[in-house]
């Protein structure tokens, strides 16, 4: 195709003046287009800042930082604060990132080191696949499939056994922080063993012989050079989906059980500020709680800027390494 | 079980139980790493099975050619309308977000200096993170304020926000895939630059843009939240007018499932059936399409 377009005119050498101006004219457009679009891009993440802090204005010069710490959110006599929705989002996404970890770094181990070749690809599929599925699916099946196998067999027998603990408590719930916490992690899993499995591949396979080759098992070989290796990718991976985690509205709102609070018990029902947002903005007074809730939103951005950046300058560590090795 | 078959092996001679503890320790990590991908795919068995089993109880030809109405309690109605309104507002968000992305791409891979590169794509990253509630805030302040009535407009366009970041990243990764060698070709013919990038990088990586293009119209398709305040109020007819709010599957999904009857519980599996299926073969083919493209990208290399 690209020969047929070259032969099927004169050279350009040859083509005199003309082709030279269409080329020159060419180069220009493509570039100017191409800059257009780049810089609509970075237009729209700037105009969202903008728009969402002149949302939150009248609340951030109301209720400034202490915001951060009031546990009152009562839109009848205008006082608002984020404490007990910043607490539900740290509990839920701390506890799915707490079990996802671990699961995905195995699972990355797995698909990485222990597969046999010809199944890899397949359980990778599947896995990037759970991260296909849309959120509000997995909230429905989180409220209608798990809620009840929790509430009914799993929450008693963890309090049966664990009951020592606080965050274990005696009262149950059909939804609640617990089921909350599950499906962060079905969400979470496929984004950091994905991001994980990255992370090892780029690991030297000399290093890794050279342990096998002094005798280490395979555990000990990856306990001594592909963990210490990839330590700050998987950190950096682990961040990326804390994000994941803490800005999901429609899962967690559909499971957790919308009801604000600070307690121990994660059974108990409790609220986070993505969900706090998805279930009062619509509707919401327009010059009181609207401003607090985009005050909330305001957080969630300067939260996700803040995981991006760090897990950024992590995974580009291991990168530019990486880099130097090869 | 190995050491007990060969006892006489001279490495393993002095058998210690250091040997054995090591062995164990290591059989425990490797079966720990096979759990963790079983209960993986377990998980996705058991979502994928749940909706099946159940959407397919209450799905019927009626389901499809009937309009949703979120706000009855009855077990009528279907989800003709969401679809049309989920195909309308993910096509448009798709005109919009592949176009910019794409163009955002080739500026980043052929134009633009290593250090504005790495801005553009640390600002598309930030996009990517940016919760997908916020951004539904976001328009909701800029257009549905404005204008004083939701809109698929306002739906598309805020999807094409949550679609434009995926677009764009990778089809910065599949036309870093182009071999260098191919472009010096093209331009050592005596092509400009245009034509090179026109006419040999972009043909080259377009299968790579087109999963990117696909895995993003995935994505789009099941999101809920930015359509949450932007385009969730809807007449119960079928609409194909983006000027006014147009209903859609996932937002149909999040209603049904909120309602206290189960009749509505037996709609938002049917519902999610139908998405899913979409989904994933989407993702599916997306997949394919890419695996073919980096073979051939290999061979040629």
């Amino acid at each position: 195709m690209t020969t047929d377009a070259a032969t099927a005119q004169p050279s350009p050498l040859l083509a005199g003046k003309n082709r030279g101006f269409i080329d020159r004219f060419g180069d220009r457009a493509l570039y100017i287009i191409t800059l257009l679009a780049a810089l609509l891009s970075v237009a729209v993440v700037l105009g969202l800042a903008y728009k969402i802090v002149d949302e939150a204005a009248p609340a951030m010069s109301k209720f400034g930082l202490g915001f951060l710490t009031t546990s009152n959110f009562d839109p009848v006599h205008g006082e608002f604060g984020a404490a007990q929705f910043i607490y539900g989002t740290a509990v839920s996404s701390f506890g799915a990132l707490l079990l996802a970890t671990p699961i995905s770094v195995a699972i990355a181990l797995f698909l990485t080191e222990l597969a046999p070749r010809s199944s890899r690809t397949a359980i990778g599929t599947l896995v990037e696949l759970l991260a296909g599925i849309p959120s509000v699916i997995l909230g429905l099946w989180g409220i209608i499939v798990l809620g009840p196998v929790l509430n009914d067999t799993i929450e008693p027998a963890l309090h049966s056994v664990l009951g020592w603990i606080p965050l274990f408590g005696g009262t149950y719930s059909l939804v609640g922080l617990f089921p909350a916490i599950l499906i962060l992690t079905i969400m979470t899993v496929p984004i950091v063993s994905s991001l994980t499995r990255e992370i090892f591949a780029t690991v030297p396979p000399t290093d890794k012989e050279g342990a096998l080759a002094l005798g280490a098992t395979r555990w000990e070989m990856i306990k001594t050079v592909v963990l210490p290796y990839s330590r700050p990718g998987i950190i950096g991976a682990v961040i990326l989906g804390l994000g994941r985690a803490v800005g999901e509205a429609i899962a967690v709102t559909q499971v957790i059980g919308n009801t604000a609070g600070i307690h121990s018990n994660i059974f108990l029902p409790a609220d986070t500020l993505a969900s706090k947002i998805a279930n009062t903005y619509q509707g919401a007074d327009p010059s009181t709680t609207i401003p607090a809730l985009a005050y909330f939103a305001v957080i969630l951005f300067v939260l996700s800027l803040i995981f991006n950046s760090v897990a950024r300058l992590l995974v580009r560590r291991v990168q530019s390494r990486a880099g130097r090795a090869g | 079980m190995e050491s007990s078959q060969r006892p006489d092996h001279p490495l393993l001679a002095a058998r210690t139980g250091n040997l054995r503890r090591r062995r164990a320790a290591n059989r425990t990590m490797e079966t720990s790493a096979w759990i963790a991908a079983v209960l993986a795919v377990a998980v996705l068995v058991l979502v994928i099975g749940s909706v099946a089993v159940k959407g397919l109880s209450s799905i019927s030809l009626n389901f499809l050619t009937q309009n949703a109405d979120p706000n009855s309690i009855e077990a009528t109605g279907g989800i003709a309308n969401a679809l049309v309104g989920t195909g309308i507002m993910v096509g448009l968000a798709t005109l919009m977000a592949v176009p910019v992305g794409i163009l955002t791409a080739i500026y980043t891979n052929e134009f633009a200096g290593s250090r504005s590169a790495s801005t553009i794509r640390y600002f598309l990253d930030v996009l990517n993170g940016v919760p997908t509630i916020v951004t539904g805030i976001f328009i909701f302040g800029l257009i549905v304020t404005a204008q004083g009535h939701q809109s698929g407009w306002a739906g598309a366009i805020a999807l094409a926000i949550v679609m434009l970041p995926l677009v764009a990243r990778s089809c910065q990764e599949v036309l870093a895939l182009v071999p260098g060698s191919v472009k010096e070709a093209g331009l050592a013919l005596g092509a400009s630059r245009w034509r090179t990038t026109v006419s040999v990088v972009v043909p080259t990586a377009l299968s790579g843009m087109i999963t990117g293009a696909l895995l993003a119209v995935a994505r789009a398709l099941g999101e809920t939240a930015p359509l949450l305040f932007v385009s969730s109020i809807f007449a119960t007819n079928l609409s194909t007018d983006p000027s006014q709010a147009l209903p859609s599957v996932p937002l149909v999904i999040f209603q049904f499932s909120e309602s206290p009857t189960p009749a509505k519980h037996d709609q938002a599996w049917a519902a999610a059936l139908v998405l899913i299926v979409v989904v994933l073969l989407i993702s599916i083919v997306a997949r394919v399409l890419s695996a073919r493209m980096r073979r051939r990208l290999g061979a040629a290399r």
